[in-house]
């Protein structure tokens, strides 16, 4: 596999007398050997002297009236400490919400989704707990279940919320539908008249989930003010206190979390899994409680992916310019809000992709349903709209006859180019050429699967060892896609972090600390914080303080931000401890050596220099000479990126989104035609990150987001049968890419900056999720010449049967 | 839950007469996914990992004796010559991790259909060695399957070993999954040739209640073969032979839809399969090759 970036420019190698390990290098992560040896502590590994496990009794019904919970035998089951039900929750809050509080903490008198927690045991031993909870008699009046947009929107559909006072419940069509967001712009009717060709399909997507392996786990320490410590692997330590504590009937300054380590999250750890659970058990106790879901528990425990339907119309002159686009996307939202409304308004704001149409008229909405919850997942609402605008970029193409990449070019979105929102796109915009990088690669070798003499190399062809094909019915495919994805929280939202600096000498050692609340989830952010210290502060030594709240908020590490966000709260606070220690310095040695008070200075290897590089003093030194004054320097500071507007309800129009990042990819498949199965044999990605921070990691995402999204061309869906029960809660019929399912991903990487950001750099976890299902489905597509509305790719799908 | 772990043989057979209901315990790689998602519940476990004959392989020129907890990686490893359908099947289980732990018995115990030895074993003609402190009974491989996770044994039995004739001809194994490795079958087929006794055999998993042959292709490709003179000549034979050889194959099979697949799809898979792997085997066919003249399929045992 290559792993080696084309670049567009050379990484940066430490100057003369600067430490290794800055911005723009591979420092190494510091969890790194810890994890690739078995060692790192998860979440799951947590343990305390005395502590009690829980476990969460969960609805089999989709949709239900509960009548009457029987706990007295489970209570009765020895080594049982604690039964809890909807009836003990100790405050008049009794649900939570990331955007709006409507999931019940425990149940009530009904339950809307399978899985929906019930009742709580915590026992001396996690099997005596199932045990008693498998005791528990819970009697249920099953109710009709809403399954899709017809049930959903009937009019005597059974409304999952009845009594809603959300912010959106005033403006919605139904109320079964959690929010809708327009984006009109132009005259899309009067458009399409001039249209020389124009398509339409309907796609549809399947609920991917964000499958990371550390399942949700915890650990609630009850304390002596009545409080108590959360230690949790998620992904806002924040968040989850804001929802966490009225709950408990406690304030917030009383719940006070740390985070664990945190074994993969791709927004699936945005809602609260077992946070209150284990802190009511934890305070009715007066015993730490933990908690671990097992598998199938974490598929029903968290939320997923949103399927979704798009109708989609594209019109376009004989020449390929886009005239309009009508599209109207359906995002099923599951039984509660959850971050439904922020995902339909990215589906909808990005709903035209990375390409510029004057006249659009968009239409996307979430539904209430008795289907599983759905929420954040890497891509949030955009992966489903690429999906359908590339599909429909295809088929106009072929419409008029054109190269499929050139109609992309004819109509990329650059930089000053307006989105349907309104919004001009004040930064680069490289579409065209990312496109144009991926094609320009050669392609991969023809056969490579074929040994010689008759012979096969297995593992290169669809099937692999199964053993399904030497080379019969076996056709390539290649095919394109691009995609547009926005960093940050959007539509207004007050987003920003907090970092706490310190410098000090240690040692007689200058070491910087930095504090910060960011989540740590696997994506190389504990690394950055290092390099943006040693960069701004000059130093070698950085020592990164545990995530928790006794520090600011850092806001989400989700919506590819942290780097962008809690990279810029870290330099920012950076750039302040520097300011005070060079006035420090100033004040005492300006009168006796002129050059402290004239010259512009830095910090640069552990030294003080001018900006020309003339060294004045050791960092140490300075330290040791301060350090009556000054025992150490700290700052603690918010920083937040420029402001965004909301959409306006109506036309949804607005400067929603503080950046844009875009990434295309080429797909090379090979199919057995005859039995339906797929090999990639490349996915080759080019993507602009602004600035890689850390190069090697920016790889990383790539790879892993490029595969992610390969998995949810071929593999990777979430059943639901017509009852709403999830069919497939396991690793062995939820299938996520293997290494073998994984092709060479040779990746283009561009570096223009986006002079708004810290060292310009752009968010790019999310962006090489987005086109990377669409690319495969089009060389599916060309291998076999069939229309695939669908993703997942089943291979009942490409036959006959 | 009694968890016993008998040191030899004899005492497994006596503590498994003392606890019909005990589970059989090897590898461990179907019952403790089951335990830990609390599917199920033994009263016991009868742990067989200590019983150090139950990992041996023994090789005579007529028989490959399987113990029972040989892992699959050692198939995969040392038995490739003798045994290369059930090779090719042992390669496509699970992961590295699960073939050095899982075995052809613990395959047999489960008797999962979608199990992926037991087309091959059905093809290869194998007989499964049941034993009890009552005595031991040779059971042809396809009279142990007796319907969805459920076998031949009796409650005091356990699997002491799998019998199969070294391959005197070719032998093909084919498995569908939906990704590329680390699949359960969507369907699998197996073919061996059995060149001894003019005869074919097949074997089809996951596409039937149990684990199936399919007899009528079986005879059918074999009177072909043996009508016209093919085994003597190895002369290509007729494409329509291999369509009618693989309708009957897929004739054979009674599917399911699951989440795995739909059985429209698992019915036409096993044709595909059934036509690939007879070409690929004839292609591999060499008269008077056999090693083993005398060798007849399971009827010899």
């Amino acid at each position: 596999m290559q792993t080696q970036p084309t670049r567009t420019r050379p990484e940066s190698t430490p100057a003369d007398g600067q430490h290794a390990g800055g911005v723009g290098e591979s420092a190494a992560r510091p969890d790194g050997t810890l994890k690739v040896t078995g060692e790192f502590a998860y979440a799951s590994d947590l343990w305390h002297e005395d502590m009690l496990w829980a476990v969460t009794l969960r609805s089999p019904h989709a949709h239900a009236r509960i009548l009457a919970v029987d706990v007295g035998e489970a209570l009765a089951h020895p080594g049982v400490q604690c039964v809890l039900t909807h009836d003990d929750l100790p405050s008049r809050t009794t649900v939570y919400g990331l955007e709006v509080a409507d999931t019940p903490a425990l149940a009530g008198d009904r339950v809307r989704y399978h899985g929906e927690p019930v009742a709580l045991v915590a026992a001396d031993h996690p099997e005596t707990a199932r045990s008693a909870a498998a005791k528990i008699r819970v009697e249920y009046e099953q109710l009709p279940v809403v399954h899709d947009e017809s049930t959903a929107l009937a009019t005597d559909a059974p409304l999952l919320h009845p009594d809603r006072t959300d912010g959106h419940a005033a403006h919605v069509p139904h109320p079964n539908v959690v929010h809708r967001q327009p984006v009109v712009r132009g005259d899309a009717a009067a458009a399409a008249a001039r249209a020389d060709v124009v398509v339409t399909g309907e796609y549809e997507v399947g609920m991917q989930d964000q499958a990371f392996l550390g399942p949700e786990s915890g650990l609630a320490v009850p304390a002596e003010d009545g409080g108590v410590e959360l230690y949790v692997a998620t992904q806002w330590l924040h968040a989850d206190r804001r929802q966490i504590a009225p709950v408990l009937g406690l304030p917030e300054e009383k719940v006070r979390m740390v985070l664990s380590g945190v074994g993969g999250a791709f927004g699936g750890r945005e809602d609260l899994s077992m946070q209150i659970h284990a802190c009511l058990l934890a305070l009715h106790t007066g015993r730490p409680v933990k908690m671990v879901y097992n598998r199938e528990e974490s598929f029903l425990g968290h939320v997923h992916r949103h399927p979704a339907v798009l109708h989609y119309e594209h019109g376009a002159t004989a020449d390929g310019r886009l005239t309009h686009l009508k599209c109207r996307i359906v995002l099923d939202g599951g039984a509660y809000t959850s971050s439904s409304p922020a995902v339909v308004g990215n589906a909808a704001s990005l709903a035209a992709g990375p390409y510029e149409v004057e006249n659009v008229d968009i239409e996307a909405l979430a539904l209430f349903t008795n289907n599983p919850p759905c929420g954040a997942m890497r891509g949030f609402g955009a992966v489903q709209a690429c999906f359908a605008y590339e599909a429909q970029m295809d088929r106009l193409a072929a419409e008029l006859g054109m190269d499929p990449v050139e109609l992309r070019q004819r109509n990329a979105l650059r930089q000053g180019g307006t989105m349907p929102t309104g919004q001009v796109v004040d930064s680069p915009a490289p579409v065209a050429e990312l496109l144009g990088r991926v094609r320009e690669r050669p392609l991969p070798p023809e056969r490579r699967w074929d040994t010689g003499a008759g012979g096969a190399e297995l593992r290169e062809l669809p099937g692999g060892v199964g053993n399904t094909t030497h080379g019969e019915d076996v056709v390539r495919g290649v095919g394109y896609a691009v995609g547009i994805k926005n960093v940050g929280f959007s539509e207004g939202f007050d987003d920003y972090s907090t970092a706490r600096v310190r410098l000090e000498l240690v040692g007689g050692e200058p070491v910087a600390t930095v504090h910060t609340a960011a989540a740590e989830v696997g994506q190389g952010g504990v690394t950055v914080q290092g390099q943006i210290a040693r960069t701004e502060l000059g130093v070698e030594r950085v020592v990164l303080q545990p995530a928790d709240t006794t520090v600011g908020s850092a806001g989400s590490t989700s919506a590819s931000r942290q780097t962008y966000v809690t990279g810029g709260a870290v330099r920012n606070a950076c750039t302040q401890v520097r300011e005070h220690l060079l006035d420090a310095a100033r004040r005492r040695y300006a009168a006796t050596e002129p050059v402290w008070a004239s010259a512009a200075l830095q910090l640069h290897g552990g030294k003080v220099t001018t900006t020309e590089g003339r060294p004045l003093v050791g960092i140490a030194q300075l330290l040791a000479e301060l350090h009556d004054e000054h025992p150490e320097f700290t700052v603690e500071s918010e920083w937040r990126h420029r402001p965004t507007q909301p959409f306006d309800p109506a036309t949804g129009q607005g400067f929603g989104h503080v950046q844009y990042s875009f990434a295309a990819h080429r797909a090379v498949v090979e199919v057995d035609t005859r039995l339906g199965l797929v090999k990639v044999v490349e996915l080759a990605c080019a993507q602009d990150v602004g600035k890689a921070v850390n190069p090697q990691a920016v790889l990383g995402q790539i790879h892993g987001g490029s595969t992610q999204g390969l998995g949810l061309a071929l593999m990777e869906e979430i059943l639901v049968g017509p009852e709403g029960t999830v069919r497939n809660p396991s690793f062995t019929d939820y299938l996520i890419p293997t290494v073998l399912d994984t092709p060479p991903m040779p990746v283009d990487v561009l570096e223009l900056a986006d002079d708004h950001a810290p060292y310009g750099l752009r968010g790019v976890g999310e962006a090489p999720t987005l086109s990377s299902t669409p690319a495969v489905l089009a060389a599916v597509r060309q291998a076999t010449g069939r229309a695939l509305r669908r993703t997942p790719l089943r291979p009942e799908h490409l036959l006959e049967v | 839950m009694e968890f016993l772990r008998p040191a030899g043989w004899e005492e497994a057979l006596a503590a498994k007469a003392e606890h019909p209901d005990a589970v059989p315990l090897a590898g461990g790689t179907d019952i403790m996914v089951e335990l830990n998602f609390g599917r199920r519940r033994p009263r016991t476990l009868l742990d067989l990992s200590a019983i150090s004959e139950l990992h041996a392989v023994e090789r005579t020129p007529s028989a490959v004796r399987l113990g029972a907890a040989v892992p699959y990686t050692r198939i995969v490893e040392d038995l490739a010559d003798v045994l290369p359908g059930l090779a090719m099947a042992s390669r496509t289980v699970g992961s590295p991790q699960i073939r050095n732990r899982g075995s052809v018995g613990g395959n047999l115990g489960s008797a999962s259909p979608a199990g992926d030895a037991h087309p091959a074993l059905l093809a290869a003609g194998a007989t499964v060695e049941a034993e009890s402190v009552r005595g031991t009974r040779h059971i042809p491989v396809e009279e142990f399957y007796t319907g969805v996770k459920r076998n031949a044994l009796a409650e005091d039995e356990l699997i002491r070993a799998v019998r199969v004739r070294p391959a005197a001809g070719p032998q093909q194994f084919s498995k569908v999954g939906t990704r590329n490795a680390m699949t359960i079958a969507v369907c699998a087929f197996a073919l061996a040739l059995h060149p001894g006794s003019r005869t074919v055999r097949s074997g089809i998993g996951s596409a039937a209640p149990t684990p199936v042959r399919a007899p009528e292709a079986e005879e059918f490709l074999g009177r072909v073969l043996d009508e016209g003179g093919y085994w003597e000549s190895g002369e290509p034979v007729p494409p329509l032979v291999a369509e009618e050889f693989a309708s009957l194959c897929a004739a054979a099979c009674d599917p399911i839809d699951d989440v795995r697949g739909s059985a429209a799809y698992r019915r036409h898979a096993v044709r595909v399969m059934a036509q690939r792997t007879w070409e690929w085997a004839w292609a591999g066919y060499r008269p008077g090759a056999a090693r083993n003249d005398d060798e007849g399929g399971a009827a010899c045992v």
